[in-house]
């Protein structure tokens, strides 16, 4: 291998590492702030990218569908827990309305734009917008009433909704893979590197969320409120922050990750219905090198990981994921010997 | 009819009959597929039901045990009774690995591990030219049995039947069993346990061993029953779909497994021929349903389909059976007067913060100590600190001469001195005399295999007839076929004695006894103690309630903000305008 391969395989594991990077950060967020290891997260990455391709060619994009059957129980949920705890029907109305109201909106707005054919741009904005709603309904119909559950319990039941989003996704999606246009497709040269405009914005657009969320987290009262909560749920719950909420909003913003993860790695690879779960498993490698905890570590992970699997694709290339997945055994050993005793229960 | 006694046997005897009645074949071979899911889930149920660990990656040791046997039969023609032993020894190796690795960390760093193993085993399979790609193995040899070929579907359900009986032996015992207490004390937390002196790392790893074995055997089977391997049935959505079956099943009940293994094996094969006819496309949209279904099972029915079952058996009761048992061995009691515990100068630093401020006192053999102090003196810290719990700052205890700072508590357990807790610490799904058995786990020594092959029955009598002893001691023998969760809090803390006492302990330190006690409860809790001491024994207590410490003790020593204020007898104590200040403030 010479330093121009190198500088090549290096510029595209970087390039993959900017995307495993968002993943890793909505892990550690998730996990931080609910205690639920988010097995699904790669899910809303093939469903963002799915969406956008069916927008390309024009037909409402299954997601629309999938939603507002989301939505429905959402509401159900909704109807029987205000009918067990005896609320008023206006009560019932407003929160069925806060839970149906905006999927509903936002479908029948993309039905009416999947035939019209608009730009790229604007077609990507409204997969964000499909997709977003897609984690605090998640959350609302399996997370929040286990939400004091133990992790084992929580990490089984990420499971069985990864098992539940994948077989819909197949069912919404069918089985055909499709493979994004490039939002800009201009290249840039210097010496033997080829830059393309699609890597300069999977470079911008990470490097912005991560600021973005440096900014909620430090800024804002509600990334203060999930701080509180992510430390004491219920000391957070007395301060008047709903943990509820806080999950509803934690599985928004994961959604709204993963999606906007799934527009940019759309046009480098191709997606099918369950392409979502190993890009989401190498951003949670990247998680747990950050002991599930650190969002900087996650960040150097998450490089780590895209570095290992361009080098590992160019020496073994048919051994690429074992090489992937086999680091972790090594990532937990260190963190191991450097943190023997973090047992909790 | 005992319904205990002989629902094993009238089962096994039962299922292994069956080829032997005009049965279609069709159901030989769900059976079959049947057993060797539940071999694989009565893993997952030692594993996740009662040490509260997890894998995803059962699928894959089931692989190593499939794919070994498949190429050592096919390629090098040895024999499979061989091929086992390398396959269940690959696993071993694996799962000691991953186990040491990652079992010192947070529960959930093992799940995570499995994952990443049961993904790089199904890459690495799929891509090893000698294990033949995506396509496999084919033409497995069947297994013979001195001269018989078990190839066809009724001669390999035995053999599968036989294991995944025999599986379910070996398990139900080990869980009746030393061993099996400190695995069933693992979900609980590793505090309580530890100073019991149970190695919970080590039980954890061999709790993950076992399930690992299990999985390979039925790999082994699964290889000689298909006759062909490739890599499908070992990815990490079979690893899922086994803990699946463990859930719904019933985790943490070794029939759940059979239970969870014959409805998902059912069910899944009426949705793979209903599920695509409705949609109108084919794919595994099973999936869909399992997810749901585990999710819904973890809501609303979290003990899965088992309970359901067992509702209407009658409860089981242990049979006395350790009426002229042998005494279990005893330690050299102190002479009274002796210089037992000697605490000299320990310190504690939270960060900045000194919790324990070079405290010293010192306890001889045959007195009641009391350690008493306003909130947030540091008593309990001091507490943690004799008892290994904690990590010393700085300092020196030593116990009957021998120094203590920095041993663990399970050494400081080994040493002699035992302790109960401020909250009371059990496992409540156990009976009480089983609870206090646990107590009995440094004075016995069966190991996991003899438990598992019911070769550890003499020594269990003298466990419990131990653990009966002393809760007699106690007063609370008749309460011990109960359910340790059931009790109240009084004589909740009481069993904790008993464990403690079960122990043989030259020191017995009681944390807050009488917190939480109604009157009467404290009135029997003194008079309990009050008689061991009358027996000889040595305690220390921290205890808040003046009354309480003072008609008990012989000594007493006060803290306030992490210091000594003073040591001396209830009635110095008593007297002392120091500790009344501490107490009650100052007049200005």
């Amino acid at each position: 291998m010479d330093f121009s391969i190198a500088s090549i395989l290096a510029l595209d594991g970087a390039t993959n590492g900017a995307v495993y990077a968002l993943l890793a950060l909505a892990t550690v967020l998730v996990f931080a702030v609910t205690r639920v290891i988010f097995i699904p997260q790669g899910e809303f990455v093939a469903f963002g990218a799915l969406t956008l391709a069916l927008f390309q060619t024009g037909k409402v994009p299954g997601t629309v569908w999938f939603l507002l059957v989301l939505a429905a129980l959402g509401a159900v949920a909704d109807v029987v827990d205000g009918l067990r705890h005896s609320q008023s029907a206006a009560r019932i109305a407003k929160r069925v309305a806060g839970t149906a109201g905006y999927p509903l909106l936002i479908s029948l707005v993309c039905i009416w734009a999947a035939p019209q054919n608009f730009s790229l741009l604007v077609q990507a904005l409204l997969t964000l917008a499909l997709v977003t709603p897609f984690g605090g309904l998640i959350y609302r119909l399996a997370y929040q009433s286990l939400a004091d559950a133990t992790v084992l319990v929580l990490l089984i039941v990420s499971v069985g909704v990864h098992f539940a989003l994948t077989g819909l996704g197949l069912f919404f999606f069918g089985a055909e893979g499709f493979r994004n246009p490039s939002f800009w497709d201009a290249r840039f040269s210097a010496g033997p590197l080829a830059l393309s405009g699609q890597a300069v914005i999977i470079f911008l657009a990470s490097l912005a969320l991560i600021v973005a969320l440096w900014l909620f987290f430090e800024r804002s009262l509600y990334g203060k409120a999930l701080r509180a909560t992510a430390v004491n749920r219920l000391g957070a719950r007395l301060m008047g922050i709903s943990s509820d909420s806080a999950g509803k909003l934690t599985f928004t913003m994961a959604a709204f990750i993963g999606a906007l993860s799934g527009l940019l790695i759309g046009p480098t690879t191709t997606v099918f219905y369950d392409s979502g779960f190993l890009i989401g498993l190498k951003g949670f490698v990247a998680a747990v090198f950050a002991g599930l905890s650190s969002y900087p570590q996650a960040l150097l992970g998450a490089l780590a990981v895209g570095m290992l699997e361009s080098f590992g694709s160019f020496w073994a290339s048919s051994f690429k994921e074992v090489i992937v997945f086999g680091s972790i055994v090594p990532v937990l050993l260190w963190r191991s010997l450097r943190d023997p005793h973090t047992e909790e229960h | 009819m005992n319904w205990t006694r002989f629902g094993f046997p009238a089962f096994a005897a039962f299922m292994l009959v069956l080829p032997a009645l005009p049965l279609p074949d069709f159901w030989i071979t769900q059976l079959n597929s049947i057993g060797l899911y539940a071999i694989v889930s009565l893993g997952l149920v030692l594993l996740t039901g009662v040490a509260g660990l997890t894998s995803f990656g059962q699928a894959a040791f089931v692989g190593v045990g499939a794919y070994t046997a498949a190429f050592l039969s096919t390629k090098l023609g040895i024999s499979p009774w061989f091929t086992l032993f390398v396959g269940v020894g690959l696993s071993v190796v694996v799962a000691l690995v991953l186990g040491a690795i990652t079992l010192r960390m947070s529960g959930h760093y093992l799940p995570l591990a499995t994952i990443a193993w049961g993904l790089t085993i199904y890459y690495t399979i799929s891509n090893m030219e000698f294990l033949g790609k995506y396509d496999g193995i084919l033409g497995v040899p069947p297994i013979t049995l001195g001269g018989l070929s078990l190839g066809s579907g009724r001669g390999i359900y035995v053999l599968i039947w036989l294991a995944a009986l025999a599986a379910a032996w070996c398990v139900t015992n080990l869980l009746d069993s030393r061993p099996g207490r400190a695995i069933r004390s693992l979900k609980e937390g590793t505090t309580m346990a530890e100073a019991m002196g149970v190695s919970t790392f080590r039980y954890k790893v061999v709790v993950f061993v076992i399930a690992a074995v299990l999985a390979s055997i039925s790999g082994w089977l699964f290889a000689h029953f298909q006759r062909t391997v490739n890599p499908s049935p070992f990815g990490i959505h079979r690893g899922i779909e086994y803990l699946f079956i463990a859930v719904l099943g019933g985790v943490g009940h070794v029939w759940g497994a059979f239970v969870g293994a014959g409805v998902v094996k059912i069910i899944e094969d009426e949705l793979q021929t209903l599920l695509p006819k409705l949609i109108g496309t084919s794919g595994n949209f099973e999936i869909i349903v399992f997810g749901i279904v585990l999710v819904l099972v973890l809501k609303y029915a979290p003990n899965g389909l088992w309970p359901f079952v067992t509702r209407f058996l009658p409860a089981k009761r242990r049979v006395n059976d350790w009426k002229n048992a042998e005494a279990l061995p005893a330690r050299d009691k102190p002479v009274r007067g002796d210089l037992l515990l000697d605490v000299n100068a320990v310190r504690k630093e939270f960060g900045g913060l000194v919790a324990v401020n070079d405290v010293s006192f010192q306890i001889r053999a045959g007195d009641i100590v009391g350690l008493i102090g306003p909130n947030g003196a540091g008593k309990s810290t001091t507490f943690n600190l004799i008892t290994g719990v904690l990590p010393l700052t700085r300092g020196q205890v030593s116990f009957r001469g021998q120094p203590i700072a920095g041993l663990s508590s399970r050494q400081i357990a080994e040493r002699g001195m035992s302790r109960t807790f401020q909250h009371v610490k059990m496992i409540p799904e156990m009976t009480v005399l089983e609870n206090v058995a646990l107590g009995g786990h440094l004075r016995s020594s069966s190991g996991t295999l003899k438990a598992m092959l019911r070769l550890d029955r003499a020594e269990e009598r003298r466990i419990y007839a131990e653990a009966e002893k002393q809760l007699a001691r106690i007063g609370m023998v008749e309460l011990m076929h109960e359910q340790a969760g059931n009790l109240a809090l009084g004589p909740q803390r009481l069993m904790e004695i008993a464990r403690a006492l079960c122990t043989d302990p030259a020191l017995l330190l009681l944390d807050e006894p009488a917190a939480g006690l109604r009157h009467k409860e404290k009135q029997a809790l003194a008079d309990v103690l009050r008689q061991l001491k009358g027996e000889g024994m040595s305690l220390l207590l921290v205890e808040h309630d003046m009354d309480f410490v003072m008609g008990l003790t012989d000594r007493i020593v006060v803290m306030e903000f992490g210091t000594r204020l003073i040591e001396g007898t209830p009635e110095e104590v008593q007297a002392s305008p120091a500790v009344r200040a501490a107490y009650l403030g100052t007049e200005h």
